[in-house]
C-alpha cells in the first residue's frame, strides 16, 4: 500500500510505477475543442455584471439583482474553514463570460448548432440527437430516453426533447430562455432556496451566472423521461458559473442527472455553481451528479476548483428529495448538497462517493435541516483517498424543536489507499427535541488485507482486486444511481484507483 | 485553528483582573511569561471561534457574580475508600483538614512551594504540556491559568502508590473565583490513582498536567460539585510514554456552565488511554466535554466514551477529535457520544471528528441522541416497576457504559451511587 515514492525507493514493479504515472493521462475527457470563442474582458467589476446581463438580454430587475449580489460579494470574505489548501484565487484574472462565436446567433434547433459543438458532446458520449427518435425509430430495449441540456462554457448549446416534454407540461430549457419565457416563475423562485448572499461563492454566482438549466414540473406530472444537464468547460482561463433551478409542483416527480468535464490544462479554473430545488407537497426529486471535472495531473498541476452550493427545500408535506453524487474530478471540491425538510413527513437522502487521487482535495458532505414533524433523512457517504489526496466528510444534522418524531441515520466511511493521503470526518449533530432520533457512525480503515489476499490467491491482479473491493465498499451508493450512471460510475471507480496500489 | 478574532481589550482586561504573583523562581516566571504571550496572541475565546461554537464563553470571562450556594455541605465523595486526603477551600490548601502529605512512592508539594525555588523538576512540565496543547486549537483559559495560578499541588510518583490521593475542593464564599493548577509526574513503571471531588468555587478554572512515563499508569476519577450555580472551565493535559496507561473519568451533575477540556498526546508506542464522562443536567445547565487526542506513536489505543442525560432545558455538548498522523500506524481510536433527552426542550450538540493520515488504522466514532426507549419502559412498568423507577433504571443503564471505563469497581460504584442519588432528586 505504498505511495509512488516508496515504490520507487524499494525498486519494485516498474510496471506499477508506470501505471501510477499514467494515471493523469487516463482522464479521457481532457481534450479541447478548437473553436472560436468570444470572451468578456478579463476581470470582474460592475460593467462585467452588466455585460453578462446584457448578453442574455435580461430584464432590469435581474440586472439589479445581480448588481446587488456583486456589491454584497465585495463585502464578503472568502471562507477558510474547509480542509482544503490552495493558492489564493485572483478573481480579477478570470474571464467571467465565454461563448462559442457560433452561438452569437442562437440556433433555432439542434440542426443549426455548430457541428464542432455537437461533435464535442458526441465524443463525451452525450447524445444530443433526437431526430431519429422523433422520426419513430424504436429505441433499443432497455434504453431510456434522456432529455439533455448541454451547457458549453457560459451558454446553453441546446436542449433536446423540449417538445415532447412540453406535451406533458414540463418546462426544460436553459436558464436564459426561462428568464425570457417564464419570468414569473424565475422571479418567484430564484434565490428562494439559496439566498442571494448565502455564502461567498453563491453570492459570486448570483452576480455573474451566465446560464444553466431550468426545470418546472407541473402539479401531478411524472416527468416522462430523465432530464440531464451536461456542463463542459472548454475555454481557457474562464470560470463557469451556472445556475440551476428545479421546481417540482405538488405530486410531481422527476429524476435529474448532471455531468461535468473539462479539458486538461496546467492552470486552475474556477467553477462556482448554484443549484436550487423547490419540492412541493408529495413531490419527488432525484438529483444525481457525476462530477468529473479535470482533477489536475499527478503533480497536482491544473484542475478545476469546484465550489458549489446545492440545496433542496422540501416545502410541502411528504416532499422527497434524493441527492446522489459521484465525485471523482476537480483539484479542489467544496460542496454540500443540502436538504431543508420543512414539510411534515418530508424526506431527504444523500448518497455520496468521493474519490480523491494524486493531489486532489475534497471537502464535501451534506446538511439535513429537520424543521417539520416526522421528517426523515439518511446520509451514506463513502470517501476514498489515494496518492496524496485529502478527503473530508463535513456534515450537519439538525433537529429543530418543532421537528418532533424525526429520524436521521448517518453513515460515513473512509478508505485510505497508501500512507501519504488523509481522510477526515467533521460531523455536526444538533438535536433540540427528545422525540427525534439521530444516529451517526463512521469508520476509517484501509483495504482489508484478507479480502485482498482472497482475491490475489484466486488469480485476480492486485489493482483489479482493489477496484473490486472498493466497488463493494461503495456499492450502497452506486445502487441508488440511475442505471446509466451506475455503469459509468463503476468505470470511474476503477479508473481513479488504478495505479494507486504499490 | 486559531481564534477567529482577537479580542484584545477583553484579553487585557482579563489579565489585569488577576494580580500578578509575587516573587517566584526563574522557571515559574518564564512559564508565566510564555503563557501570557500565548494568551495575548490568541485572545480570549469568543462565540465565533469554532471550538466555542456550542458553548458561549462569555460567562467564564465576566467578573464573578455572587452565586447562591445550595450545597454548603457538599456530600463528600469516596468516604469509604482508604486514601490520602488533601482538602482545599476556595482553592487554598487546608493543612488541618488534610492528611499528612507523606506517602510511600510519592512526593507531594504545594505549587507555591515549588514556585518559590529557582530550580525544580516541575519546571519541565508546568505550562509545557499546556503550551503543547495550544496547537492546533488555542485554549486561552488554560493559558490564563498557567499565567496566574498559585494554588495546587505538584506530585511526583516514583513507584506503586498504595492508596489513592483524593483532592477535595470545598467552597465557602458566594463569589469565589478560583484557579488551581496541579502537575503530576509519573516516573517509569509508577502507578497512581487521583480522585477529585467538590464544587471548588463559584467559578473555577483548573488545569491538570500529567506526564506519564513509559509503562506507568494513571487513574483519575473526578466528581464535579453538585452546586447548581457554579461555573467551571477545567483542563487536563496528558503526555503518554510507551506502554503507559491513562484512564480519566468525570461525573458532572449540575453546574450552570461546565467546560471540561482534555488534551491527550501519545508519544510512545503501545500505550492506552480512555477519557470518559457521565453528565446529568436539569434546568438551565450546560455541560461541554471537549476532547482532543493525538496519536503521535504507533499501535496505541484511545477511547472516548461520553453519556449525557438531560432534562428541563439542559444542554449537553460533546466535541471530540482523534488526530492520527501518517506515522501512527496500527492506531485504534474509538469515540462515542450519546445523549438521552428526558423531555422535549433539551439540546444535545455533538461534533465527533476524525483527522487521519495513516492508512493502517481503525478509527470509528458514533453519536446517537433520543428519548428513553418506550418499549423498554413499557416492559418494566408492565412488570410492576413504578414508572419513575423504571426510567431511573433505564437512565442508569444508559450511563453505565461510561462508568465501566473506570477500572476500580469500588470507585465505579461510588459514581453509580452519586448518579443514582441525582436521579432520585431530579425525577420529572
Amino acid at each position: 500500500m505504498a505511495a509512488l515514492e516508496d515504490v520507487v525507493k524499494e525498486g519494485v514493479d516498474a510496471e506499477t510505477v508506470e501505471a501510477v504515472q499514467g494515471v493523469a493521462e487516463k482522464y479521457k475527457y481532457g481534450f479541447e475543442t478548437e473553436i472560436e470563442t468570444e470572451y468578456a474582458p478579463l476581470g470582474l467589476n460592475e460593467d462585467i455584471v452588466r455585460l453578462i446581463s446584457g448578453k442574455n438580454d435580461e430584464p432590469e430587475w435581474l440586472l439589479e439583482w445581480r448588481l446587488d449580489a456583486y456589491r454584497r460579494w465585495l463585502q464578503l470574505e472568502e471562507p477558510d474553514w474547509a480542509m482544503v489548501d490552495y493558492p489564493k484565487i485572483d478573481f480579477q484574472d478570470i474571464y467571467y463570460y465565454a461563448k462559442p462565436a457560433s452561438m452569437n446567433e442562437k440556433p433555432k434547433s439542434l440542426d443549426e448548432v455548430d457541428p464542432k459543438l455537437l461533435e464535442t458532446y458526441a465524443k463525451l458520449g452525450i447524445p444530443l440527437k433526437e431526430q431519429a427518435l422523433l422520426a419513430g425509430v424504436e429505441m433499443p430495449e432497455g434504453e431510456r430516453k434522456v432529455a439533455v441540456d448541454a451547457v458549453f462554457d457560459s451558454v446553453s448549446v441546446g436542449t433536446t426533447f423540449k417538445e415532447e416534454l412540453g406535451k406533458a407540461g414540463v418546462i426544460f430549457c436553459s436558464f436564459s430562455e426561462a428568464v425570457k419565457d417564464h419570468p414569473e416563475l424565475v422571479r418567484k423562485y430564484l434565490a428562494s432556496v439559496v439566498p442571494i448572499s448565502d455564502n461567498y461563492y453563491a453570492t459570486l454566482n448570483s452576480a455573474v451566472f451566465s446560464d444553466g438549466s431550468f426545470v418546472y414540473i407541473p402539479e401531478g406530472v411524472k416527468c416522462p423521461m430523465e432530464l440531464s444537464t451536461y456542463f463542459r468547460i472548454n475555454a481557457e482561463n474562464t470560470g463557469q458559473f451556472e445556475r440551476t433551478l428545479i421546481i417540482a409542483e405538488k405530486g410531481s416527480k422527476v429524476s435529474y442527472l448532471e455531468g461535468c468535464t473539462a479539458p486538461q490544462r496546467d492552470t486552475n479554473q474556477l467553477h462556482a455553481a448554484v443549484v436550487e430545488i423547490v419540492v412541493m407537497e408529495d413531490a419527488d426529486v432525484k438529483y444525481s451528479t457525476v462530477q468529473n471535472w479535470y482533477p489536475g495531473d499527478e503533480n497536482g498541476l491544473g484542475g478545476i476548483y469546484n465550489f458549489v452550493t446545492k440545496r433542496a427545500d422540501c416545502r410541502g408535506d411528504r416532499a422527497k428529495v434524493m441527492w446522489t453524487q459521484v465525485e471523482t474530478g476537480s483539484a479542489v471540491t467544496w460542496k454540500y448538497p443540502s436538504c431543508i425538510l420543512r414539510g411534515d413527513d418530508s424526506q431527504g437522502e444523500f448518497y455520496s462517493i468521493a474519490i480523491a487521487n494524486n493531489y486532489q482535495q475534497a471537502d464535501t458532505g451534506t446538511k439535513m435541516i429537520h424543521l417539520g414533524k416526522r421528517t426523515k433523512s439518511r446520509i451514506v457517504s463513502k470517501g476514498i483517498s489515494a496518492g496524496r489526496a485529502q478527503n473530508t466528510y463535513r456534515g450537519l444534522v439538525t433537529m429543530h424543536p418543532r421537528a418532533k418524531n424525526s429520524r436521521n441515520y448517518t453513515q460515513c466511511d473512509s478508505l485510505l489507499i497508501g500512507n501519504k493521503c488523509g481522510a477526515h470526518t467533521v460531523p455536526y449533530i444538533e438535536v433540540k427535541n427528545n422525540s427525534s432520533r439521530v444516529e451517526h457512525e463512521a469508520t476509517t480503515s484501509k483495504v482489508d488485507d484478507e479480502q485482498l489476499f482472497y482475491c490475489l490467491q484466486r488469480g485476480v491482479g492486485e489493482e483489479e482486486a482493489v477496484a473490486l473491493i472498493v466497488n463493494g465498499f461503495v456499492k450502497e451508493v452506486l445502487q441508488s444511481l440511475p442505471m446509466e450512471f451506475a455503469m459509468e460510475a463503476q468505470k470511474l471507480v476503477a479508473i481513479s484507483l488504478e495505479g494507486s496500489v504499490g | 485553528m486559531a481564534t477567529a478574532a482577537k479580542n484584545m481589550d477583553a484579553t487585557e482586561a482579563l489579565i489585569a483582573a488577576y494580580v500578578a504573583p509575587a516573587t517566584e523562581g526563574k522557571w515559574a516566571r518564564d512559564a508565566r511569561l510564555r503563557a501570557l504571550t500565548t494568551l495575548r496572541e490568541n485572545g480570549v475565546p469568543v462565540r465565533r471561534d469554532e471550538y466555542w461554537k456550542f458553548t458561549n464563553p462569555a460567562r467564564l470571562l465576566e467578573p464573578v457574580k455572587p452565586a447562591t450556594i445550595l450545597e454548603t455541605s457538599e456530600a463528600s465523595m469516596f468516604d469509604d475508600i482508604d486514601k490520602l486526603l488533601v482538602v482545599f477551600e476556595d482553592g487554598v490548601l487546608l493543612t488541618d483538614l488534610s492528611d499528612d502529605l507523606t506517602l510511600e512512592g510519592v512526593e507531594i508539594e504545594t505549587l507555591a512551594s515549588a514556585m518559590s525555588k529557582d530550580i525544580h523538576w516541575v519546571g519541565d512540565i508546568y505550562g509545557a504540556l499546556e503550551a503543547n496543547g495550544q496547537n492546533p486549537v488555542s485554549r486561552p483559559m488554560a493559558a490564563l491559568n498557567t499565567a496566574v495560578a498559585t494554588e495546587g499541588l505538584v506530585i511526583r510518583v516514583t513507584g506503586q502508590v498504595t492508596k489513592p490521593i483524593a483532592l477535595r475542593y470545598m467552597r465557602s464564599g458566594a463569589d469565589t473565583d478560583v484557579m488551581v493548577h496541579t502537575v503530576i509526574k509519573l516516573e517509569e513503571g509508577a502507578d497512581l490513582t487521583l480522585l477529585e471531588s467538590g464544587p471548588a468555587a463559584a467559578r473555577l478554572n483548573s488545569s491538570l498536567e500529567v506526564e506519564v512515563a513509559d509503562s506507568a499508569a494513571f487513574h483519575h476519577v473526578r466528581a464535579q460539585g453538585r452546586d447548581h450555580e457554579r461555573l467551571a472551565a477545567t483542563h487536563m493535559f496528558a503526555r503518554l510514554g510507551k506502554e503507559s496507561r491513562f484512564k480519566s473519568f468525570t461525573l458532572t451533575v449540575n453546574g450552570a456552565l461546565t467546560r471540561n477540556e482534555a488534551v491527550i498526546e501519545f508519544t510512545g508506542d503501545n500505550a492506552f488511554a480512555t477519557v470518559s464522562g457521565a453528565s446529568a443536567g436539569d434546568g438551565a445547565y450546560h455541560h461541554d466535554d471537549t476532547v482532543f487526542i493525538t496519536h503521535d506513536a504507533m499501535n496505541c489505543e484511545s477511547r472516548q466514551v461520553f453519556k449525557k442525560v438531560l432534562r428541563n432545558g439542559a444542554t449537553g455538548v460533546f466535541q471530540g477529535k482523534i488526530l492520527v498522523p501518517a506515522h501512527a500506524q496500527k492506531t485504534d481510536g474509538y469515540q462515542i457520544a450519546q445523549g438521552l433527552l428526558l423531555d422535549d426542550d433539551c439540546t444535545f450538540l455533538a461534533k465527533p471528528e476524525l483527522e487521519i493520515y495513516a492508512d493502517d488504522v481503525i478509527c470509528s466514532h458514533g453519536s446517537t441522541c433520543g428519548a428513553v426507549d418506550e418499549t423498554a419502559l413499557f416492559y418494566l412498568t408492565s412488570r410492576g416497576v413504578p414508572k419513575s423507577e423504571a426510567q431511573d433504571m433505564l437512565v442508569l443503564a444508559f450511563m453505565d457504559e461510561s462508568i465501566q471505563e473506570i477500572e476500580d469497581e469500588v470507585l465505579a460504584n461510588a459514581i453509580r451511587n452519586r448518579l443514582g442519588g441525582w436521579m432520585e432528586r431530579h425525577r420529572g
